[in-house]
């Protein structure tokens, strides 16, 4: 499959009171057409940031992409000017992201915020407009869209804003759907109803997905491939089947490791990871997981690893060979 | 359990709260939160109470610590009724039940010092004074695996799975009987969760505590339950030990909610078929007649609407409210959920 979306070196950074946060520090990854990306981490871990910094939406100042390329059908985004790149997010791109009640604007009706982009992208009059924003509602199992389409957010369930979300992402068929923890706010069986949903409308529609979560459990189920963050940085990537059934890095080994399972028969200790996660205030030098590592040598608080091949499409950063436990040269 | 004694036991316990509008605030109807719900827990052991949002598992810890006075029903506690309890006797009480609560942002008082936090309760119920305060505090700091150093620090010092260590040590002061744990983990940080949780475990093995452990998250409930019991919009839909609720659930709620819940494995994923509900789960003001869960049950028939199902024990220990036990279609909504063991 052609690679749709290409990123390198991403940087970002935000200028806080207390110093610089290093939020991003250098990521490389790619999107192929029609794939979906599983991108996991713990809050803070600069996954959020990483996508939203491709499409100018991090706030500046404070914040800063200050290195980086990301192509997107052969163009740069990041030096791309705003106005240019509007074009290109919400109807080529689009996001969702996890509170749905805050997404909204209370004070419109679902129906005309669902519009918005049919209007700005497309140039479709109101009328014309209604339209195919019922069509796009009943696409995503609103019931009586013609009656929503006038209510305004807070007479929507969480579940159904969320549903709205999606058809307001969904109005001008992006190529690439980036999906921010869309299920977190909801419960477990309307959690489960909106990942099908998602999953209907990317075999019907055949975008790309980047699914941004810190649940290992639903990537499992959605995702082709899996890159997993640290600190700021891709520390492991890999298809799903291989990341899940041979994690490389010792934080995916612990991440996995300390997960309860309902497939798991009997009870035994969760494997923590002990300590927590980094403050970033500084560009990390060294290995940023160190600190936690079970693995942990003298070279990791030497050098920062890069991301090298473990195996087969499969890239971890460690010094250490996880499966022998030797400390690579 | 070895120890099979009863601590504490909930009979038809009723919890409403008022809805009032107008000038007058006249009562215009009620939000039916807990509706006649029974259930014991013995002592030493850990009850998972689960469901989602809304459900009344927050309302029905809360009611059985009296925060909340129930609208009707019993809260039996070593052998007293705490409903008819009031002042002075119902303080006694409450030293033995302790609660840690979900958002460690939240519940710790951001201008009191870790050892004002926890000294709070030894204060208030008269135990220790002065010095002694200090002392014990370094051995509750101890205990949950923090530094004792850090009595005079504030909340905001700490991170998430450090001030929900401080929210434990606060709840142990006292060395209460029950700890109402309620969604103590879901704020927190997936490789910190586990921390606190082994956490939990390690105290309850060393000091002989008794859990209800409130959460929505199932498979974090197995794992630190001994039985398990799911509530759905007020009511119970069914009560069992762990391994039986997990293996065999009778409630097609039950078998829903489980398929719902993502299995961190891509081959056992390729290979499920989720049973999706349709719709939300209704209002608790104007609650559903007869079985609550029938206008989302793929299963319900006629008598599902008009009658509320009966709280049966079906086979020793495993309790469930549904007309449809048993019954070849709940069988078969269970096989249909193919990786799910």
């Amino acid at each position: 499959m052609p690679e749709i979306l290409k990123v390198q070196g991403l940087e970002t950074q935000f200028h806080t009171h207390d110093g610089v946060v290093h939020a991003v520090n250098g990521v490389d990854f790619h999107l192929s057409e029609g794939e979906t990306l599983g991108l996991v981490g713990e809050s803070g871990c600069g996954k959020s940031v990483t996508m939203m910094s491709i499409l100018h939406l991090i706030p500046a100042p404070p914040g800063k992409v200050v290195a980086g390329q990301a192509f997107f059908q052969g163009r740069d985004l990041i030096p791309m000017p705003d106005e240019e790149l509007r074009h290109i997010r919400g109807s080529q791109i689009s996001m969702i992201f996890q509170d749905p009640m805050t997404y909204f604007n209370p004070v419109i009706s679902i129906g005309k915020q669902v519009a918005e982009p049919l209007e700005i992208h497309l140039g479709i009059s109101k009328n014309e407009a209604e339209s195919r924003v019922v069509e796009l509602l009943n696409l995503v199992g609103i019931p009586n869209p013609r009656e929503r389409y006038k209510d305004y957010p807070h007479q929507f369930s969480g579940g159904m804003r969320q549903r709205a979300m999606i058809a307001m992402a969904l109005t001008c068929s992006p190529q690439v759907l980036i999906a921010d923890e869309p299920t977190t706010a909801l419960d477990v069986t309307i959690q489960a109803q909106i990942v099908e949903l998602i999953k209907e409308l990317r075999d019907k529609l055949g975008m790309a997905i980047i699914w941004i979560t810190h649940d290992l459990g639903i990537v499992a189920g959605l995702a082709d491939r899996v890159i997993v963050m640290y600190g700021g940085y891709i520390i492991e990537e890999a298809a799903v089947k291989t990341l899940y059934a041979e994690p490389r890095h010792p934080y995916t080994i612990g991440l996995l490791g300390s997960l309860p399972s309902l497939s798991k028969s009997r009870r035994e200790r969760l494997a923590s990871i002990d300590g927590i996660p980094p403050v970033l205030f500084r560009k990390a030098t060294v290995c940023p997981f160190a600190p936690r590592c079970a693995y942990r040598v003298d070279k990791c608080f030497a050098e920062n690893p890069m991301l090298i091949d473990v195996g087969l499409n499969h890239r971890a950063a460690c010094w250490v060979d996880t499966q022998t436990r030797k400390v690579r040269a | 359990m070895s120890d099979e004694e009863t601590l504490l036991t909930v009979e038809d316990l009723v919890m409403y709260f008022p809805i009032r509008r107008g000038i007058f605030q006249n009562v215009v109807g009620h939000v039916h939160a807990v509706d006649g719900i029974s259930f014991n827990i013995k002592r030493g052991e850990t009850l998972g109470l689960v469901g989602e949002s809304g459900c009344g598992k927050s309302t029905t810890g809360r009611a059985i610590l009296q925060l909340y006075k129930p609208t009707a029903g019993k809260v039996i506690f070593q052998g007293q009724n705490l409903v008819n309890l009031r002042g002075q006797k119902l303080r006694a009480m409450r030293r033995q039940m302790q609660m840690i609560f979900q958002d460690p942002y939240a519940s710790l008082n951001p201008r009191m010092t870790v050892e004002q936090i926890i000294g709070e309760p030894l204060y208030i119920h008269n135990i220790l004074k002065g010095g002694a305060v200090r002392t014990r505090v370094e051995e509750l700091l101890k205990l949950v695996r923090l530094n004792p150093a850090y009595s005079d620090r504030y909340p905001h010092e700490f991170s998430g799975g450090q001030r929900q260590r401080i929210g434990v040590a606060r709840a142990l002061a006292l060395q209460p009987e029950l700890i109402i744990c309620d969604e103590p983990i879901s704020a927190l940080d997936v490789s910190v969760q586990a921390q606190v949780v082994n956490l939990l475990e390690d105290l309850q093995k060393e000091m002989n505590l008794t859990y209800l452990f409130i959460a929505h998250d199932l498979s974090m409930v197995r794992h630190i339950s001994d039985r398990v019991a799911v509530m759905y919009l007020g009511v119970m839909a069914e009560l069992a030990d762990r391994e039986d609720l997990y293996s065999n659930p009778l409630h097609p709620y039950t078998i829903a909610l489980l398929s719902a819940v993502p299995i961190p494995s891509p081959i056992i994923e390729a290979k499920r078929k989720r049973i999706i509900l349709k719709g939300d789960v209704p209002s608790p003001v104007n609650p559903p007649t007869g079985c609550r869960f029938h206008t989302r049950c793929p299963l319900a028939v006629a008598i599902c609407t008009e009658k509320r199902p009966e709280w049966r024990e079906i086979t020793p220990n495993h309790f469930v409210a549904c007309h449809l036990v048993e019954s070849p279609n709940t069988e078969r909504m269970k096989t249909s959920m193919t990786g799910h063991r």
